[in-house]
């Protein structure tokens, strides 16, 4: 907290993406789709933003990137702030220099006929030179691990190897930011896992922040220091993984939170405290054993 | 009773996704065909309403080889919902989305309005009677295309991957509704990887991989068998990942239910002390 | 569904595969010029003879045969149209001439000709070959984008078209009975949530394209190049010379039908 406020009194804010009483509208609707938000998040974090259907991830994601207000319209209030840009004042292209932006049907985010040609896509928009590009892309199949497939067609790949190359696509652009909305619907978990392990290199390797907008908690969390969690369009949860998970408002939410922290919360009940609170398999098992040997 | 005979699938453009697959399903039950992606699940389920009929092998519904019917007569015994609502709505109103498969199905105008009402009673999307499809939120069109089905009432109910984008009071709500068909006796046949969900309502599961048929049984049973779970590519549920972890304590290894896990460490904790 | 196997990008590759798209249209084009210079006969079964050499190279004689034989209704109708009315219009009530045969078959092969080098065209170049053909050739790079996101998308579209089909007909709904009034109205339920899913389908396809810079500079580069190489100059210099030869021909050279070396 301390070096945090130090770094702000210097002029240097680790906040990658800050919001204060954010507001936005869709136009035409009645009711705005976000409400007050205000929410801070810092270089190199990984975020879970998680919530009922229809709370508003999907459309706080969007002002991210600018589609919000640029692309939709609609009524915004308040500020956003990503890479210490004004979203309003500045172009969805503009931003798209510092954050990437995944969406949920990986097949509608492939438009070439090859893969490295989509990966060069976004490239060839900011004019970047084609030597430059050439490394940039192989650079960025090898990290996603895609390198024997940068000639084939998108419609040959499989759901999860698609949404490797649109991670791929974005990861070329160099981002400061990275966000998903939930990248991984359509993949069975073996293809859910994989990109979250891609996404976890991208975020500890890179250190690029990631956004990540998930429903699937039990293979997601393990990899997030914050949470951020969303209802009826207000952020109501915001904080440590922990902590968010084991709030009686989450579960009160409907949030489905991992079977681990279920079972720490239900043994807890029954009188049993296990010390830390486990969001993975492996923590609850050694969290059991050693409350088991300690009876 | 869907009786399926060796069979074998060819796609036309030369993928073999079924490779012997025999398999008997009875009135009532409660099935959940689980597997990776591509592993031939949903060209299986094909078969039981007739979209797809096997290049060997043979399928009898009620008696009666898919061969010899026509899907339209199958269809009438077997309801498919399918994965994405939108590729089914595309009338004016709620109301003749659901009607549509009864007008097919030649029943008279006032059974149809009858039947109208109750499954949007049922799917709690009687508000929505005269709104168009198109204007309503994605689970909502989801309970529509859903209620279109039941409509008509078949004695089999077929979901493939209902639970993929739903968030967990969805799967929650769609858990306790599918045990409601099968308490009406409806045999429920569920296409999904979501082995989380599978945990939650212990059905028989039949485990596919490579299109084959490589496990059937209870779900307690498969989900735990580390090796078959291998086999298959699938993740088995948490609590049984927790419990893996700990077997050489001496603790079961066949846990699926968070409530279950509880008992028995309780039990042990309270034998230690 | 087979119908959009030729869509399908063939990996098969050949010396002609690699040719640069704009230097194939241009021998097209010289062909269509050729075809369209000479009525007689013999001119042109000498220029149906032409592209014969590329298409072997090419390995691509079955399909291209089949285009040709997809032309043949149309190619049947001219042949009847020049001949009956030439013949009412010229020479009813006598009896149709031979030169008249000899023409209508001249009009009916330049119209097949014309196929024939078009289609080898389309054999021989990928999409994406095509599609940066366009792109160097200065087209607004929106044109090009259209062009190859579409040819992108038509086996998606197919596999949806076959999903809709298969979820209708699980509803009860019968294709193939019913007079052909009922059965185009069947197709209602195909068509309407292919539509609608091709709707949603470009919205998010734009934002992604959105997302990812579209529209960030006024020259885009481009990942790949074409560059002429030496068959692409020898192709170039080829059609040139034919073309050359082809006016020389016409102009000072008197063509001899087929008849008339028939009857000498």
């Amino acid at each position: 907290m301390d070096e945090k406020f130090a770094n702000e009194m210097a002029g240097e804010t680790l906040a990658v993406i800050e919001t204060r009483n954010l507001t936005y509208t869709y136009p035409g609707a009645t009711k705005p789709s976000i409400e007050d938000v205000s929410i801070t998040i810092e270089r190199g974090e990984f975020v879970i933003l998680t919530g009922p259907s229809g709370c508003g991830k999907t459309t706080l994601c969007r002002c991210f990137n600018g589609l919000i207000p640029h692309f939709y319209g609609g009524k915004l209030e308040g500020d956003v702030v990503v890479a210490d840009l004004k979203v309003v004042e500045h172009s969805i292209y503009e931003l798209a220099r510092h954050v990437g932006l995944v969406f949920q049907n990986p097949e509608n985010q492939l438009f070439a006929l090859s893969v490295e040609k989509d990966v060069a896509f976004g490239l060839e928009n900011l004019a970047v030179p084609r030597d430059e590009m050439r490394k940039r892309v192989d650079w960025a199949l090898q990290i996603t691990g895609i390198e024997e497939l940068s000639e084939r067609s998108p419609h040959e790949l499989s759901g999860g190897q698609q949404q490797r190359v649109a991670i791929a696509c974005v990861l070329a652009m160099q981002p400061d930011v990275m966000v998903l909305d939930e990248p991984t619907s359509f993949l069975d978990p073996a293809g859910a896992q994989k990109i979250f392990e891609v996404i976890n290199e991208l975020n500890k390797n890179l250190g690029i922040t990631i956004i990540l907008v998930e429903h699937r908690l039990d293979l997601a969390s393990k990899y997030a220091n914050h949470v951020i969690v969303m209802d009826e369009g207000k952020v109501v949860l915001d904080g440590e993984p922990r902590r968010v998970f084991d709030s009686e408002r989450a579960r009160l939410i409907g949030v489905g939170v991992p079977k681990a922290t279920r079972l720490y919360q239900i043994l807890r009940e029954s009188g049993v405290h296990l010390g830390k609170v486990p969001v993975t398999s492996e923590e609850a098992s050694i969290l059991l054993r050693e409350a088991l040997k300690h009876d | 009773m869907i009786k399926v005979r060796d069979v074998y699938f060819t796609y036309p453009n030369g993928i073999e996704a079924l490779r012997g697959i025999s398999l008997t399903i009875h009135d009532g039950e409660f099935i959940a065909i689980m597997g990776q992606n591509g592993a031939g699940k949903t060209t299986l389920v094909k078969h039981f309403n007739g979209l797809l009929k096997p290049t060997r092998g043979e399928v009898v519904v009620d008696g009666v080889s898919t061969r010899e019917v026509s899907v339209a007569k199958l269809a009438r015994k077997v309801g498919f919902v399918f994965q994405n609502p939108d590729h089914q709505l595309f009338c004016e109103t709620v109301e003749d989305e659901v009607a549509f498969a009864l007008r097919n199905f030649g029943f008279a105008e006032s059974a149809i309005k009858r039947r109208v009402t109750w499954a949007l009673n049922l799917l709690g999307v009687a508000q929505y009677r005269q709104t168009s499809p198109f204007m309503l939120s994605g689970g909502e069109r989801k309970r529509v295309a859903l209620a279109s089905v039941l409509a008509w009432n078949p004695k089999v109910v077929i979901l493939d991957e209902p639970t993929i984008g739903q968030d967990h009071q969805q799967k929650e709500k769609l858990r306790h509704f599918i045990v409601q068909l099968n308490a009406q006796k409806k045999t429920v046949i569920v296409v999904t990887h979501d082995v989380e969900f599978v945990a939650e309502c212990n059905p028989r599961v039949v485990l596919m991989t490579g299109g084959k048929i490589v496990a059937d049984g209870g779900a307690e049973e498969i989900l735990t068998n580390p090796k078959l779970v291998a086999q298959a590519s699938i993740v088995p549920p948490q609590i049984t990942q927790i419990f893996l972890g700990l077997s050489d304590l001496g603790l079961p290894t066949n846990v699926i239910d968070v409530h279950e896990a509880r008992k028995i460490l309780l039990d042990l904790m309270e034998v230690a002390s | 569904m087979s119908v959009f196997e030729g869509f399908r990008f063939r990996r098969v590759s050949s010396v002609i595969h690699r040719l640069d798209p704009r230097v194939k249209f241009f021998y097209v084009c010289v062909l269509f010029v050729m075809a369209v210079m000479f009525s007689e006969l013999l001119p042109l079964i000498l220029l149906f003879f032409v592209p014969l050499p590329f298409v072997l190279v090419a390995g691509v004689q079955r399909e291209w045969l089949r285009s040709l034989r997809g032309a043949l209704f149309l190619a049947v109708i001219i042949f009847l149209s020049n001949f009956l009315f030439t013949y009412f219009y010229k020479q009813y009530p006598r009896a149709p001439s031979a030169s008249l045969l000899e023409y209508s078959f001249a009009m009916t092969l330049r119209f097949i000709v014309l196929v024939g080098s078009f289609s080898i065209f389309f054999l021989t170049t990928s999409p994406d070959h095509l599609g940066l053909a366009l792109e160097q050739s200065h087209v607004p790079y929106e044109f090009c984008f259209a062009f190859t996101t579409a040819v992108r998308f038509v086996p998606v579209l197919a596999e949806e078209a076959q999903t809709i089909m298969d979820a209708q007909k699980a509803r009860g709904l019968e294709l193939e009975r019913g007079n052909f009034i009922k059965r185009v109205r069947n197709y209602i339920p195909i068509l309407i949530p292919l539509i609608v899913g091709a709707i949603r389908r470009s919205l998010e396809l734009a934002e992604a394209m959105e997302s990812r810079a579209w529209g960030a500079s006024e020259k885009r580069t481009n990942l790949y190049v074409l560059k002429l190489r030496r068959a692409d100059y020898s192709l170039a210099l080829g059609s040139v010379l034919m073309l050359i030869f082809a006016i020389c021909v016409r102009l000072f050279l008197p063509v001899p039908s087929l008849t008339m070396l028939v009857h000498a």
